[in-house]
């Protein structure tokens, strides 16, 4: 067996869940799908001394739309999103960032809260929460909180989470009419982490760019809004010269990218340059603008 | 939940309850035991077979109530209660299924290693998609790594196994036009 030694239990509410989390000292963790958890447990890089399966507890798997927000139980499988028709048509780029993550096989077991929750520096979702502002129900023994994904991703692998609180849902806003979306990256193969990545969403008003939101993944610690590149396209006509410079001020924004096998941190800085041109131009042609 | 009931709630091993190709078993597991290991150890089913056992190659793909998943990236006391199909569960009365016997006739394996992890994506694959594009085919397959084939011959087995299970009469070989 490759795991070291753990205690396992699979509570079938919330509030036993959180019983068994105060039992510990932060030293449980919580089993979602596993599809990243699996690894670090095979690897002996986490040795939880109880693992809390959230596996067995009613009602964490819905996609609802609740007053004008897509709410996702914390449970729900990256494949269940990616065949929600709700996600599809109103929130195109959440359903786009699911279809970049993996494979089908791991996407049948792996779940949106998981990845939240997991915070690695190069997956898709957490690129997609800081994009769209979304918000994470998250419940303790205070009660329940919401935490703004801009607050939510701390740093490496590392979120806003104590060690007794449970993300539950994720809510999403819908997308906005005359908006246009992005969400494009760079990896090795198709399927692999990120390399690189970038995330666009771009309102048109009079045939200028009224604002733009622009977030960069892979290339730190957390997902990245590119603030200063999102400034310079504000009040712009959409035209080459226009990402051009949104992508220069990507690249600055771009602090001490990670380097390693992978890819050099240049390269990854040159990919983050690339990447927010071609998503601001796809992100504009979606909201009805020319590129 | 009895079986769940009668034990400790926290517990570093635990009685589990799961239907394997249609047969139920019951065994007391370790936690940390992988769904992989069980069915490989415990239950005697060699066909799930282990590669990198950290979710990279697919190799182990076993189906969890029809849905394709890595057996390595499963414990088996997350298997309590559910259905599972391996590459032991698709022949019938020594008949190949399909999907295996497509593979036989295009040649989609050559070592093997790899082909129950194909076998059992492609069964997944062809129930959502009866007469998938080879866009699908390889989007779909692109969790599966084989080191023989150069997958090309994989595609082929795929198109026939598609064809015969939407015309079980459909003759050996691919149409030229498909190929």
């Amino acid at each position: 067996m490759k795991p070291a030694a753990f205690e396992y239990a699979a509570p079938s509410s919330i509030a036993e869940a959180l019983a068994l989390l105060r039992t510990q000292d932060g030293d449980a963790k919580i089993l979602a799908g596993g599809q990243s958890l699996m690894p670090l447990l095979a690897m002996r890089l986490a040795r939880p001394s109880l693992l809390v399966d959230l596996g067995r507890i009613a009602g964490l798997d819905s996609i609802r739309e609740e007053s004008g927000v897509i709410a996702i139980g914390a449970m729900t499988t990256k494949s269940a999103i990616e065949h929600s028709d709700l996600v599809r048509t109103r929130q195109p780029l959440f359903h786009a960032a699911t279809r970049l993550i993996a494979h089908p096989q791991i996407r049948n077991r792996g779940t949106v809260g998981g990845s939240m929750a997991q915070a690695d520096p190069a997956a898709e979702y957490p690129a997609a929460a800081l994009a769209l502002d979304a918000k994470m129900r998250v419940v303790g023994d205070a009660g329940e909180r919401i935490i703004d994904a801009a607050d939510f991703f701390v740093s490496t692998l590392t979120t806003a989470l104590e060690p007794g609180e449970i993300l539950i849902e994720v809510r999403l806003p819908m997308l906005a009419p005359g908006t246009g979306w992005s969400i494009l990256e760079v990896s090795r193969r198709h399927g692999d982490f990120a390399m690189a990545g970038a995330a666009a969403m771009v309102a048109l008003d009079a045939g200028r760019v009224r604002s733009a939101r622009i977030v960069l993944f892979g290339v730190g610690p957390v997902p990245l809004r590119a603030r200063a590149a999102e400034d310079a396209v504000a009040g712009k006509p959409p035209a080459a010269a226009t990402w051009a410079s949104a992508a220069a001020h990507a690249r600055d924004a771009v602090e001490e990218p990670l380097s390693d096998s992978h890819a050099s941190a240049a390269y990854r800085r040159h990919l983050a340059g690339v990447l927010v041109e071609r998503a601001l131009a796809e992100a504009v042609t979606r909201a009805g603008g020319t590129a | 939940m009895t079986s769940a009931a009668e034990e400790k709630a926290v517990a570093a091993s635990r009685r589990i309850r799961v239907t394997v190709n249609g047969a139920p078993y019951e065994a007391v597991v370790d936690a940390r035991l992988t769904l992989a290991d069980f069915l490989r150890a415990d239950l005697g089913l060699g066909g799930t077979h282990v590669g990198c056992e950290h979710g990279v190659c697919g190799a182990c793909t076993i189906l969890l109530e029809g849905r394709s998943v890595r057996a390595c990236l499963m414990l088996a006391v997350q298997a309590d209660g559910r259905s599972l199909t391996t590459i032991e569960g698709l022949s019938r009365d020594g008949e190949l299924h399909p999907i295996q016997q497509a593979f036989v006739e295009e040649h989609g394996l050559q070592c093997g290693f790899c082909t129950p992890g194909f076998i059992l994506s492609v069964h997944e694959l062809l129930e959502l998609h009866p007469d998938p594009s080879d866009e699908e085919i390889l989007d779909f397959l692109g969790g599966n790594l084989c080191r023989c084939t150069g997958y090309q011959a994989i595609l082929r087995s795929v198109k026939l196994a598609a064809r015969r299970l939407r015309e079980p009469n459909a003759p050996a070989g691919i149409p030229a036009e498909q190929a």
